[in-house]
């Protein structure tokens, strides 16, 4: 990425897209390149980056928006929204440490294209659902926009939910506006230790399923609870349900829920604590993975995670959920058969799943997301042909050929 | 008047035997073609276009809706969706050459699963019988727009309905896991799932809110979410609507996210409360109604911060409502507000634009002028939260130059709503009524790109034409 395009306009975005396009040859479509560890690597010989394109070009706190082109760091646009006591709805994570991204911050295109979200997505939604409005530019070099920077719009085809997870093979973001709103006074956790998988994600269900607005949880095994420094002293597995609020609704809410679940050696964690904690289940912090090791996000429903954590540890594979079960991180040897694995653990429990990291040959190797049936493959042709007609823009990056 | 297309002079020619091919895919009596029978398919919730479709067809499953479409491709033959037939902006306006396809007997409830707090179920089922299937353990499905007795969950799929609580809990796209369904060429599939994170393309996203341009949908797997412990209303009145206005600023700006913030001006106070006897204040000219949750003290916590606000604005008066049954009372008269407009002016039309809040002291100004300059009335409703205008445009039927009136100022607000920043449509889709002015939202290269991602699920443009896009899209919509 050093030797690559870095536009400071939308305008020259454009036109080296257009003069890819025309010359056929693909791009490398990136910001600071700290996800380039994600998914299949991408083979161009051109590459373009965001970096330089940067600047907030809105921010109304009262009316919940924030406008920022695709390379403003991450970091600057939630410390400024911090100044007005706002955050980022969808809690992104912060996987730099785990991708060994280069030392350079993420970027708010990067979260948009690559729609990560953090805890706060099973109760609050994913980095998509907070895009309000778009600007790209597709592969026939055209600046586009869609959605707007209202909270409300179903005018025209909702291209935003299309760009967002696209990871760049759609068209090149240039600006995002997102729904932002205010962070919580404080922060409390019921941590519940001991219970096993199964006994630990039904008591996230119990929180999650009760009057109290639970906005986190998690279940970490013993050996990740080892991982988080907070957690490291308890010694076995902990079961953890974040309530965010005014303080005095986060003391009343989480001793409820302690008494909803019945659970006396339930432990609350103040705020200090407490953000530490989720940060690090933000992170994948608590994942054991070795140096070598492959990660994995798996998607399934929430009752399904403990099933496939004991499916895939005959494979050496090892992890923790977050998301009331329902998301499996997964760390384990960077094989072949180990990655076959992991797709039919998550494949028998309907879900989805993403390689996450890996080294260049097994993620050229394997699918690195499921395959899509024959019908809807289709379509994905079709869209992108529709929108990157030259096939430029980060070719290869989701499946293999397109 | 927007123009309807010419239909396909071949299609209507061919109209028996297109009939008769569909007779065997499906119940005998789900196959109407007698004119009376279709009579009742001729309109939506935007009754002032009518046009009785070729046929309706009424399948009982999934597979038969794929046997229909499968038909109507190999003959050409065009296709409308159509769930309860509540759209307000003609989603579901039937074309002389098309085939409806009623997705109302698709009104099973597949699957409740509270552990994983998600439902599937058939896109017949009502809004309110999604709720109301998961009452019993206190949990609800989060959308609610306000024809939610009787609208579909697959119609507010398709437009990606909002509702008076979208300020808390999103609108349909956020509050949906999965989709069934059928392509143009009768191919089944499934859209995600019971997870949360999709891998790949994120066609559920796209396909909310695509208004039948993309696929029929028969199945819906939405987000249930468990009741908070309580909730409560409250009214504040005001002595304009500059004031009322930077009331809501202040109280978006305090860190208080209320579950609901409704605003109306003073002909809609008038007008609900004659209706309704909610108590509203006669005297005001404008009035808020902010909703919060939470245990009873929460309650009391934060309506007293919101009061404190509301007395930086020198309210008329304030009524913090005591109980449930006062709370219902506050929401009966704006739940009720298109009935109690109806007493007044038979017809209206219920405008849908969105307004950055900032703009909305500005914006109603310049309402009321355009009402005064062209002799309509006007009543304003809207959910101030989120800047989601709903001006009701008072005409009469009978006069077709009052009509015209009434469209025109319309589409005068809905470009006011795009000028000041904000859309064409919040809620209710672009359907037939704002088709023509998607110009003013969106450059030619932009709608030639959301066309091209149409012709990628349906390469003949047979699903719902002359919908969304502008009619002189050239040849693709011919």
């Amino acid at each position: 990425m050093t030797n690559g395009q870095t536009p400071l306009l939308e305008s020259a975005i454009a036109a080296a897209i257009a003069d890819a396009a025309s010359a056929g040859e693909p791009l490398l479509i990136a910001g600071n390149g700290t996800k380039l560890g994600m998914l299949r690597p991408v083979q161009a010989a051109r590459s373009i980056s965001t970096r330089d394109h940067t600047g907030i070009t809105l921010y109304s706190p009262q009316e919940l928006i924030v406008s920022a082109r695709a390379g403003t760091p991450l970091q600057e646009l939630e410390a400024t929204l911090a100044e007005q006591g706002q955050h980022m709805i969808s809690e992104p994570p912060d996987l730099s440490a785990l991708l060994r991204a280069p030392d350079r911050p993420q970027t708010i295109g990067g979260i948009v294209a690559t729609n990560l979200s953090g805890p706060r997505r099973v109760a609050w939604g994913a980095t998509r659902d907070h895009v309000l409005g778009i600007r790209a530019v597709t592969g026939w070099g055209e600046i586009i926009h869609s959605g707007g920077r209202v909270l409300k719009n179903v005018t025209g085809l909702d291209l935003c939910k299309l760009l967002s997870g696209s990871h760049g093979t759609l068209g090149m973001i240039t600006e995002a506006t997102l729904k932002v709103l205010p962070a919580p006074e404080a922060t409390g956790t019921l941590l519940l230790p001991g219970l096993d998988a199964t006994a630990g994600v039904a008591a996230l269900a119990a929180g999650l399923g009760s009057p109290f607005s639970v906005s986190a949880a998690a279940w970490l095994p013993a050996e990740c609870a080892a991982r988080v420094a907070d957690l490291a002293p308890l010694g076995c597995s902990a079961a953890l349900l974040r309530i965010e609020d005014f303080a005095r609704s986060v003391t009343y809410r989480t001793e409820k829920l302690r008494q909803t679940l019945a659970f006396s050696q339930g432990e609350i964690l103040d705020d200090a604590t407490s953000r530490a904690v989720w940060r690090a289940v933000r992170d994948a912090v608590p994942l054991p993975a070795a140096p070598t090791d492959a990660v994995w996000r798996v998607s399934v429903r929430p009752s399904a995670g403990p099933g496939v954590l004991s499916a895939v540890a005959a494979a050496s594979v090892r992890g923790y959920l977050d998301w009331g079960g329902g998301l499996v991180w997964l760390a384990g040897p960077a094989e072949t058969a180990t990655h076959a694995a992991v797709e039919a653990a998550a494949r028998a429990a309907h879900g989805t799943w993403m390689l996450l990291r890996a080294p260049e040959s097994l993620r050229t190797a394997v699918r690195v997301v499921p395959p899509e049936p024959p019908p809807l493959a289709a379509i994905t042709r079709r869209v992108k042909a529709a929108l990157d007609p030259r096939g430029v823009l980060n070719p290869g990056r989701l499946y293999a050929g397109l | 008047m927007i123009q309807l297309p010419e239909p396909k002079q071949d299609v209507l020619a061919r109209r028996d035997d297109i009939v008769a091919g569909l007779r065997p895919l499906l119940a005998e009596e789900a196959v109407i073609a007698e004119p009376n029978l279709l009579r009742p398919y001729e309109t939506d919730g935007l009754t002032a276009y009518r046009q009785v479709p070729l046929a309706v067809v009424l399948p009982d499953t999934t597979e038969q809706v794929a046997a229909v479409m499968r038909f109507c491709h190999q003959n050409g033959v065009r296709v409308v969706p159509r769930g309860a037939g509540t759209s307000l902006s003609g989603g579901a306006l039937p074309l002389a050459d098309a085939v409806v396809v009623g997705l109302m007997r698709l009104n099973r409830i597949l699957d409740i699963d509270y552990a994983n707090r998600c439902a599937t179920v058939q896109a017949g089922v009502t809004n309110i019988g999604i709720t109301n299937a998961v009452a019993e353990r206190g949990f609800f499905y989060a959308p609610d727009p306000s024809s939610q007795l009787a609208c579909m969950i697959g119609g507010n799929v398709s437009m990606n309905s909002g509702g008076a609580h979208c300020l808390k809990y999103g609108v349909t796209a956020n509050n949906l896991l999965g989709l069934k369904i059928v392509t143009v060429d009768g191919e089944i599939i499934d859209i995600g799932g019971a997870h949360l994170d999709a891998a790949g393309y994120d066609w559920l996203g796209l396909l909310t809110g695509s208004e039948g341009q993309l696929a029929l949908i028969t199945e819906v797997t939405v987000r249930i979410l468990r009741g908070p412990e309580g909730a409560r209303a409250m009214l504040a009145a005001f002595r304009s609507n500059e004031i009322a206005g930077a009331c809501v600023a202040d109280i978006m700006a305090s860190g208080i996210i209320p579950v609901a913030l409704e605003f109306m001006d003073k002909p809609a106070i008038h007008a609900c409360e004659e209706f309704a006897h909610a108590g509203y204040p006669l005297d005001a000219e404008a009035m808020l109604i902010i909703e919060v949750e939470g245990s009873a003290v929460e309650q009391d916590e934060l309506l007293t911060r919101i009061r404190e606000i509301c007395n930086r604005h020198d309210p008329i008066s304030m009524k913090v409502s005591q109980s449930a049954a006062e709370s219902l009372a506050i929401w009966k008269g704006r739940k009720g507000a298109f009935g109690a407009i109806g007493r007044i002016s038979p017809d209206y039309l219920c405008m849908d634009g969105v307004i950055p809040t900032s703009k909305l002291p500005d914006v109603l100004r310049r309402i009321g002028e355009m009402s005064d300059a062209c002799g309509l009335k006007v009543a304003n409703i809207f959910h101030a939260g989120d800047g989601n205008l709903h001006p009701l445009i008072m005409f009469d039927a009978n006069d077709a130059e009052s009509f015209h009136r009434a469209e025109q100022f319309g589409a005068d607000v809905l470009k006011l709503c795009v000028e000041v920043g904000g859309c064409l449509t919040g809620e209710h889709g672009v359907g037939v009524e704002k088709r023509e002015l998607m110009p003013v939202q969106f450059a030619a290269h932009e709608l030639e790109q959301q066309r091209r991602i149409k012709t990628a699920f349906d390469p003949g443009w047979l699903l719902n034409p002359h919908k969304v896009f502008p009619l002189q899209a050239g040849a693709s919509v011919a």
